[in-house]
């Protein structure tokens, strides 16, 4: 497949913006000043980059705790999710939702969830709206391996291969979840398996590499869009900070049992310096090209901050606000 | 066995110490759940179990509440004392039909025959911006339930007491505690002990008002009490320990000697098991109340996000005072 320079652009400055946006966010998380949980996408920026680059605007993304690359990638206001990290009244659920809950919905971003598994069904819902309504609307559902714990996603696999529902069940396989490993909670770690039974499209990719991720999910789009969804899609990765903020060791709890060697390896997997050297090694963009899409970027971000920084709390006289629809 | 009668524990290691005794005394006892292994989710309160246990009494599972709580208590119907524990008491939502449809109903259904003696221990965590998936308290949801018992206390003695009982316990009952207490200290007997279910205890007589609250709420109870006595306001305030079933005859026979009642539950307003002793109190002393009685809750809103608002979502000990004070000042209007 043929990557045009744009597209590998925007490929390379969608990964950058989620990584920098990222890791601006340990310094105000370690001294305080955010302090709801925030689940950092650090490492996996490829398969949020790659997802959703292949869909349009009118379609439907739902996620989970760790949806800062859902969001950005998708097109969310990055000034609002990060101020609604912040806890502030600018931000995307005004400072009720935090980093968990952050919502678009004119770009598509229908909501993220922490409930493990919690927007499956819900993803399932608007792919059936889509259905009913012929407006050929695409919907993905992220979620990591911890949720093929989860009962309801088989419910929703089968439901959705029963109705062709142009859905794909984006599966994230960081081979953690929380604190354990993939091996203590399932016999095998091939998850794309699990969809097989119900018939449907099943796809085992390379989530670090944004070609296979991009190639792919291409694929698994057309098909929905085609009505030949369900797609069942599983992305190797790895996250490169903790399971809650940067590290879960520095942090307190001393529960990332991640052992020092693969963390290394995988650093030299990193999502974004395969792009960034496929692109030198190919003479796509220069260094200095790509230092400038970075101080771009960096702008963004800080401009970002400087916006949640600034931004108003929600007044405590709002406390019982949004509870009902007027 | 010998006993020091002076020790200290928290209350989180109170619960440690009631598994662990309770596991080497009776290998029934067996503990299921997500995030045993896991300091993040359990606190201290799982130290050393698996260690000690080992993995087929003491489970980590994977993220599958519905399939675990059902296991915990299939395992108690065929003769274990199952404990299962959710470290969010939100994530059992995914676990309403084993709890309600089948162990809550399960002896009546069988007329007797079988009885499910699990322990349901639902961990609240809220605060720190955690927002509306992960910081919900349903006690008063459980409590609606017939069949099930739900106990919450709130010292460390009561702690380990409550734990024991509960999985001692014949029929399944909700242990629900909160983060907030993990650290509060008090003086836990060595060895092992039950805390009778459905008594309460007066933590302070007094004879303006009684003031009624469990768990977390207990605890500010007990700083509003102390706020007033500066003010010579006497309250008599009973931490009811259990709260299905509860300790009805404590309460009433101190609001007969009060007639005013102010009750703290860290549930939302509206159905929270505040409204249940209110309205008990109606029913069986209506002639002694002297004024309207007041429920200290949470209000009818999800939990927030953003500190600003969570700073006056959760009720504390000011607002026990000033619930009180209103009360005491109640005045009918001619
Ligand atoms: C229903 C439910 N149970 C438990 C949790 C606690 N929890 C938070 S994240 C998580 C697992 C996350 O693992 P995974 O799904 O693989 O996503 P990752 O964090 O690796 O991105 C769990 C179990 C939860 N949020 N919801
Ligand atoms: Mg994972």
């Amino acid at each position: 497949m043929d990557f045009s320079k744009e597209l590998l652009k925007k490929l390379y400055c969608t990964m950058l913006r989620i990584r920098h946006c990222e890791e601006s966010l340990i310094e105000p998380i370690l001294d305080g000043s955010v302090r709801c949980p925030v689940h950092l996408y650090s490492g996996q920026e490829a398969i949020a980059a790659g997802v959703c680059s292949n869909l349009e605007e009118k379609d439907y993304v739902f996620g989970n705790h760790r949806s800062h690359g859902h969001y950005l990638a998708k097109g969310g206001d990055m000034n609002a999710m990060v101020a609604e990290i912040y806890g502030k009244s600018t931000g995307s659920a005004k400072g009720r939702g935090g980093s968990m809950h952050l919502i678009d919905v004119e770009n598509g971003i229908m909501g993220v969830a922490p409930i493990v598994a919690g927007t499956i069904s819900l993803a399932l819902g608007a792919a059936l709206s889509s259905k009913v309504k012929k407006d050929n609307r695409v919907t993905v559902t992220f979620f990591g391996d911890g949720a093929t714990g989860e009962g309801v996603l088989y419910e929703s696999l089968n439901f959705a291969s029963l109705k062709k529902l142009p859905v794909i069940f984006v599966c994230e396989n960081n081979y953690y979840s929380t604190h354990l490993h993939i091996s203590e909670i399932r016999t095998n770690d091939n998850i794309s398996e699990i969809a097989k039974p119900f018939g449907m499209a099943c796809f085992k990719v390379d989530g670090n590499n944004i070609f296979d991720v991009y190639e792919k999910s291409k694929e698994a789009v057309n098909l929905c869009r085609g009505g030949k969804g369900p797609v069942f899609m599983e992305f190797l990765t790895y996250r490169l900070r903790g399971h809650v903020g940067p590290d879960d060791n520095v942090q307190g709890s001393h529960t990332d049992i991640r052992p020092k060697e693969e963390i290394e390896n995988w650093r030299k997997k990193d999502p974004l310096i395969f792009l960034s050297s496929y692109l030198l090694k190919n003479n796509i963009f220069s260094q200095q090209q790509l230092d400038e899409m970075k101080k771009e970027v960096e702008k963004e971000v800080s401009a970002a901050k400087a916006f949640a920084v600034n931004s108003e709390k929600p007044s405590k006289e709002e406390l019982n606000y949004y509870v009902f629809k007027q | 066995m010998s006993s020091n009668n002076n020790r200290e524990l928290s209350y989180s290691l109170a619960i440690n110490e009631a598994i662990t005794q309770l596991m080497d005394a009776d290998s029934t006892v067996m503990l299921i759940g997500q995030g045993v292994k896991s300091p993040w989710y359990v606190g201290n309160t799982c130290n050393d179990l698996i260690k000690r246990f080992g993995e087929e009494r003491v489970i980590d599972t994977p993220v599958s509440e519905n399939a675990m709580t059902g296991a915990a208590v299939g395992a108690a119907i065929a003769g274990m004392k199952a404990m299962v524990v959710h470290p969010r008491a939100d994530f059992v939502l995914y676990a309403f039909d084993p709890i309600i449809n089948q162990a809550a109903n399960w002896h009546y259904m069988s007329g007797g025959q079988s009885n499910v003696p699990v322990v349901f221990w639902l961990i609240v965590n809220r605060g720190g911006e955690q927002a509306a998936q992960h910081s919900q308290a349903l006690h008063s949801v459980f409590a609606h339930i017939p069949g099930l018992k739900v106990v919450m206390p709130s010292t460390a003695y009561d702690a380990k007491g409550l734990m024991i009982a509960s999985i001692n316990d014949n029929n399944p009952v909700v242990f629900s505690d909160d983060r907030w207490l993990y650290s509060q200290k008090g003086i836990v007997p060595e060895e092992l002990y039950e805390i009778p279910m459905g008594k309460g205890i007066v933590r302070n007589e007094g004879k303006d008002i009684t003031l009624v609250s469990y768990s977390y709420m207990a605890v500010e109870s007990a700083k509003a009490v102390g706020e007033l006595k500066k003010e010579s306001v006497s309250v008599e305030f009973i931490d009811l320990r259990t709260i299905k079933p509860f300790d009805e005859d404590l309460i009433i026979n101190s609001v007969k000697k009060t007639g005013k009642l102010v009750v703290a539950d860290g549930s939302w307003k509206t159905n929270s098991f505040a409204s249940e002793i209110i309205s008990s109190v109606n029913e069986k002393a209506f002639e002694f109340l002297k004024a309207p009685s007041a429920r200290v809750c949470l209000p009818d809103t999800p939990a927030p996000s953003a500190s600003s608002l969570e700073n006056v979502y959760y009720p504390d000990y000011k607002n026990i005072i000033d619930a009180i004070k209103s009360v005491l000042k109640w005045k009918k209007e001619k």
